[in-house]
């Protein structure tokens, strides 16, 4: 056990601090526009969201203080306890909570309501940092990846279980961490083309060009790149012969197909699949002469690529639900339903688009005061900021969480132990993920996906859950300078 | 404990750019939302604003001894709001405003086709049914709970206090397609003038519309006004006119027409203001107002007689003998004719045989007595001796433009510029035309039948009324016009300007004294009043359909005229038998306010003579 030797004043990282406070009253100005009522016109009423927001701010100050008082060892030291106990909430939660709106994600106690799963996330980054940082740890193990992927999912599958699927998907970010550390590209990779494959396949699904169906060929043209790339990144040192073959070979195969489409319908997704089957038997080939494991990877990937692609339809179709399937359909463009699923991305794209460059002014939206869009002082607070603050504001918003995630990175990576340096990626890459899916899904880019955005959203549990992330971190860094 | 991780260090720059490029298209997404497309703006605005309108009162209208003649009712549109509409009780509505089940689906229906209603939306009231009746507005108020979506609007229509001078007044009627799409101001439902003073006046009487801009939530609530009405827009009223029309001489004249076809029109030379406009058959301009419109509109318009049509200013009859005072005027102004110049009559124009044929009088003659007594001869002369010399005029055909140049200037020809819609401007023809007619060879002698107001000469009853005005003011005459003034407004600058016929003052005087004569001793002797020199000219317009039309133009007193006029009769024969004995009791009604004792036999005759064409008998 160390001491404090110095003032936290000193070491505690100030930008941080201060992009926290501009987050947390811009948010809390947004949920004052987006709850505001014309026939109530108190800001400070704590019955109301704006008055009981400024309460959940002033004891996350409180948390600030208790965390900061805190030894920075007492986190390391204790984080299998804090992860113990969460996980046991998480569970209490799945048989305790009641359903509300079809989730059982909250404890209440009395007038109160919390949810366990904001702090689940933290105390994730704890253990995950905890084991990884562990002596001796080596991620190439089977055993050791496992149990990280032990840690990440038990979580996540407790969320799952309170029927808070958004939730759960957050603790994808994880994966970032873990690549970080020295998981394989290919894992990520492989994570990242099947959402980009599932998509591709289903927006084009029924669109036919000639024989060939469209959304097939461009899967599997976006495979067979897949190949060329890599192989060209694993070939790099060495001459790239293998890659000119592979590439001047797929040219060749398709203008002769091009060729013979001229006379006879050509089926190309037909032709692509063939090119692939090839370019993986040289790949087999050459890894065989050159005695090398990547080739066999690439190969790996294309045929678990293709078996994902043919496998799309059948799990959209028969694994995913009713609800699912029209979620992803309208955030894919195929499915114009404003007055159904669509609608709240709908309203929250109309009330961003009416903002304008410059916005109309702070509590002038008329979208958000009249309530057209659902959920828009928790999902959808995004809205107000575009809606009141226009293209200006929201840019600077986005601009703020960029600055605050990227000097996560950097203050990461400055750390002198491996459990910060694991830690302050989890928090970045949390931010991150929550910034992806939420601003994307009010947008109108990514699915509706009902994840908070830090600091904005009206609520309790997720200001604090966010605070602690943060301010763990905050603390974990102030003592690196003492050391 | 120290870092040992060194190799996949590099990876944070992965990672770092991979957030700076999501935020990157998070930045072009927005910017296209909120710079690029406009779209969203708009659609916002018509989420959350409610625009109520706010209509007008429409101006009301006077005569010119500030008579009300035309005012506003309330009337009660029934409206609605597609989006709002919730399931409800439908034979109930139905029943409460009386209309059956098929005709609501099929209103319906008509509402939300957009090519019937372009301006449909479903967030934007839309006329569900016109001008409820005060008793039916009484019922579907107080079961308006009931029916959400359903809403009740205030409307004026209008009401007439008098039954007469529908032509002049017009009326309003809802606005079409076309009128939505040439004129924004317009939506579906509005009411615009479809015909006369409503229609002519029609941006001065309606005002201009108010709105008023109410924030509606997502369950349709009303949650107040706009930035506290900033953005609202009172309604302007309409402004009142006060039309030049005296309603009791109006009244007057169509009496004394009813049952015949044909026009009464008396101007006041000295400013232009149309004092009575008479056309008949005509009808009650109640008849065109609130939901009976369309029905009784349908009912005009079958009508043989055609009581929409308004003979006065749309209807073009040869003028007559009407005519030659025209043409005296243009043959002194050319220098054809002294005052004093005798021309010979043989019971007919002896340069073609006797044709056109005249009656008995005293031969040879000069200009005032041959107006006096409406010597067909003299004027065929005087054409002759006009466009066929070759002194004046290098051809016939210049000849004949100098001739129609002046009949122009006297109003002929071209509407004079009534300030009511649909007014024709007779004929006078072209050299052009009858140098297509006859080859290029043609003179005085091949369209004589123009120099007593036959053939292809027309005029509408208006003309041959400012001819007489025109006289009245020995040369000049104001463009007639119906409204006398406009409340806070300036009537336009075309009706206080005098209009030169021309030709010069001088040559008038024998032009009246000629029309005096006529009274006192000539065709239109029946016309004369005691204390009042009348002055007049009767006029035979053929009529190859049926028997001719009769008609009198004059005007009084001779030494100071204060009002000039034109009868015309159909199918009533010679003028002195209808139109003189109508004028003269016109005359009467208008410079003494009465009817003489001695003269009262003569109305009663007049109102029980019906005069129809054989057919309609």
């Amino acid at each position: 056990m160390y001491y404090r030797k110095t003032n936290i004043l000193g070491t505690i990282d100030w930008l941080i601090i201060l992009l926290y406070i501009v987050l947390v009253s811009a948010g809390w100005l947004s949920i004052c526009g987006a709850s505001y009522e014309y026939d109530n016109v108190s800001l400070f009423n704590p019955s109301g969201r704006p008055g009981s927001q400024l309460i959940w701010i002033g004891l996350s100050f409180l948390i600030i203080f208790v965390i900061l008082m805190l030894d920075a060892d007492f986190y390391s030291v204790f984080s299998y306890f804090i992860y113990g106990g969460v996980i046991l909430l998480l569970i209490a939660t799945i048989f305790l909570a009641p359903d509300i709106k079809g989730s059982r994600s909250w404890l209440v106690i009395g007038s109160l309501r919390i949810q366990p799963a904001e702090f689940a996330k933290f105390a994730t980054a704890l253990a995950l940092a905890k084991f990884m940082s562990s002596y001796g740890f080596k991620l190439g193990t089977f055993k050791n990846f496992g149990l990280c992927l032990g840690i990440i999912f038990f979580p996540m599958l407790c969320i799952l279980l309170q029927k808070e699927t958004g939730s759960a998907l957050v603790y994808l970010a994880f994966f970032l961490v873990l690549y970080r550390e020295g998981m394989s590209g290919y894992i990520l990779l492989a994570g990242i083309s099947a959402v980009v494959f599932f998509v591709v396949s289903l927006k084009y699904s029924d669109v036919m060009a000639g024989i060939t169906p469209l959304g097939e060929l461009l899967v599997l043209c976006l495979i067979q790149a897949g190949i060329l790339l890599l192989t060209a990144i694993v070939v790099r040192q060495r001459t790239n012969l293998q890659t000119k073959i592979l590439l001047g070979g797929t040219a060749t195969v398709y203008l002769a197909a091009y060729i013979v489409s001229l006379f006879i319908p050509v089926n190309f997704a037909l032709v692509t699949r063939g090119l692939i089957g090839i370019s993986c038997c040289y790949l087999i080939f050459l890894s065989v002469k050159q005695w090398m494991g990547h080739y066999v990877m690439i190969v790996l990937f294309a045929l678990l690529s293709v078996g994902f692609l043919y496998s799309v339809d059948y799990v959209f179709d028969e694994v995913l639900e009713p609800h699912q399937q029209m979620r992803i359909k309208v955030s894919l463009g195929l499915e114009d339903d404003p007055s159904g699923a669509g609608y709240n991305v709908n309203q929250s794209i109309i009330a961003i688009g009416s903002g304008g460059l410059t916005g109309k002014g702070f509590l002038n939206g008329t979208q958000t005061k009249l309530k057209y869009v659902p959920e828009q002082d928790t999902d959808f607070i995004f809205c107000t900021v575009g809606e009141e603050q226009g293209f200006a504001g929201s840019t600077a918003v986005l601009l703020l969480f960029t600055v605050l995630i990227i000097r996560l990175i950097m203050l990461s990576e400055k750390q002198k132990t491996i459990f910060g340096r694991i830690y302050g990626y989890c928090v970045a890459s949390i931010f991150f993920f929550h910034l992806l899916i939420n601003i994307g899904m009010v947008i109108g880019i990514t699915p509706v996906i009902g994840i908070p955005l830090p600091f904005f959203s009206y609520g309790g549990s997720s200001l604090w859950g966010f605070t602690i992330l943060l301010f763990v971190f905050l603390r974990i860094d102030a003592t690196r300078k003492e050391r | 404990m120290t870092n040992t991780k060194y190799e996949f260090e590099n990876r944070r720059y992965i990672l770092s750019g991979a957030v700076i490029l999501v935020v990157i298209v998070f930045i072009i997404r927005l910017f296209y939302l909120q710079v690029i497309e406009n779209e969203y703006k708009a659609w916002a605005d018509s989420n959350a604003f409610l625009k109520k309108t706010l209509y007008p009162s429409r101006g009301m209208i006077y005569d010119r001894h500030d008579k009300l003649l035309v005012f506003n009712q309330q009337a009660y549109d029934v409206m609605l709001i597609m989006r709002e509409i919730k399931p409800f009780d439908t034979l109930d509505f139905c029943s409460t405003v009386g209309i059956t089940k098929e005709l609501f689906v099929k209103r319906i229906a008509d509402i939300k086709n957009r090519r019937l209603n372009p301006g449909y939306s479903s967030y934007v009231p839309q006329v569900f049914m016109n001008q409820l009746s005060a008793q039916d507005y009484g019922v579907l108020q107080e079961k308006l709970y009931k029916f959400p979506g359903f809403y009740i609007q205030n409307r004026t229509i209008r009401e007439y206090e008098y039954p007469y001078a529908a032509h002049v007044l017009g009326n309003i009627g809802q606005v079409n397609k076309r009128d939505i799409e040439q004129n924004s101001y317009y939506v579906q439902g509005d009411n615009s003038g479809r015909s006369g003073i409503e229609r002519s006046y029609e941006e001065v009487l309606r005002g201009e519309k108010g709105v008023e801009i109410l924030l509606r939530d997502a369950h349709g609530r009303i949650k107040g006004k706009y930035e506290d009405g900033k953005y609202d827009v009172a309604p302007v009223s309409g402004k009142n006119l006060t039309l030049s029309l005296d309603m009791d001489l109006q009244a007057y004249g169509e009496k004394l027409m009813q049952n015949k076809l044909g026009s009464i029109v008396m101007i006041e030379p000295s400013t232009g203001e149309v004092l009575c406009m008479v056309s008949t058959p005509t009808y009650d301009p109640n008849m065109l107002v609130g939901r009976q419109r369309g029905r009784n509109h349908a009912l005009l318009e079958s009508d043989p007689l055609k009581p929409l049509f308004d003979r006065a200013i749309m209807a073009s009859y040869p003028p007559g003998s009407t005519f030659k005072p025209a043409m005296g005027l243009i043959f002194l102004q050319e220098e054809v004719i002294t005052p004093e110049t005798m021309y010979s009559c043989g019971h007919g124009y002896p340069v073609l045989g006797g044709k056109p044929a005249c009656h008995g009088h005293f031969s040879p003659l000069n200009l005032a007595p041959a107006i006096a007594t409406s010597c067909n001869a003299f004027f065929c002369w005087g054409l002759r001796d006009m466009i066929d010399s070759r002194k004046r005029y290098p051809s016939v055909q210049d000849g004949f433009d100098v001739w129609r140049n002046y009949m122009l200037n006297m109003g002929y020809g071209r509407p004079l510029g009534l300030d009511l819609p649909g007014e024709k401007g007779g004929s006078i023809p072209t050299s052009k035309m009858y140098d297509k007619f006859y080859r290029g060879r043609w003179s005085s002698s091949t369209i004589i039948s123009i120099a007593i107001g036959q053939g292809e000469v027309l005029a509408t009853p208006l003309q041959i009324c400012n001819l007489a005005a025109t006289i009245a003011n020995r040369g000049y005459f104001y463009t007639p016009h119906v409204v006398k003034s406009i409340e806070d407004g300036q009537l336009d600058a075309v009706y206080t300007e005098r209009r030169s016929s021309t030709i010069d003052a001088k040559h008038y005087a024998c032009l009246a004294e000629g029309m005096r004569n006529a009274v006192t001793g000539g065709t239109c002797r029946r016309a004369a009043l005691p204390d009042i020199s009348v002055c007049g000219k009767t006029g035979t317009s053929e009529n190859p359909h049926g028997k001719d039309h009769s008609i009198f133009m004059g005007f009084a007193p001779y030494e100071n005229p204060q009002v000039a006029i034109s009868v015309l009769v159909e199918n009533a024969g010679f003028g002195a038998t209808y139109a003189v004995p109508i004028a003269k009791l016109m005359l009467q009604k208008y410079l003494y306010g009465k009817i003489q004792d001695s003269d009262q036999y003569l109305e009663e005759s007049i109102v029980n003579t019906p005069i129809l064409p054989r057919n309609v008998l």
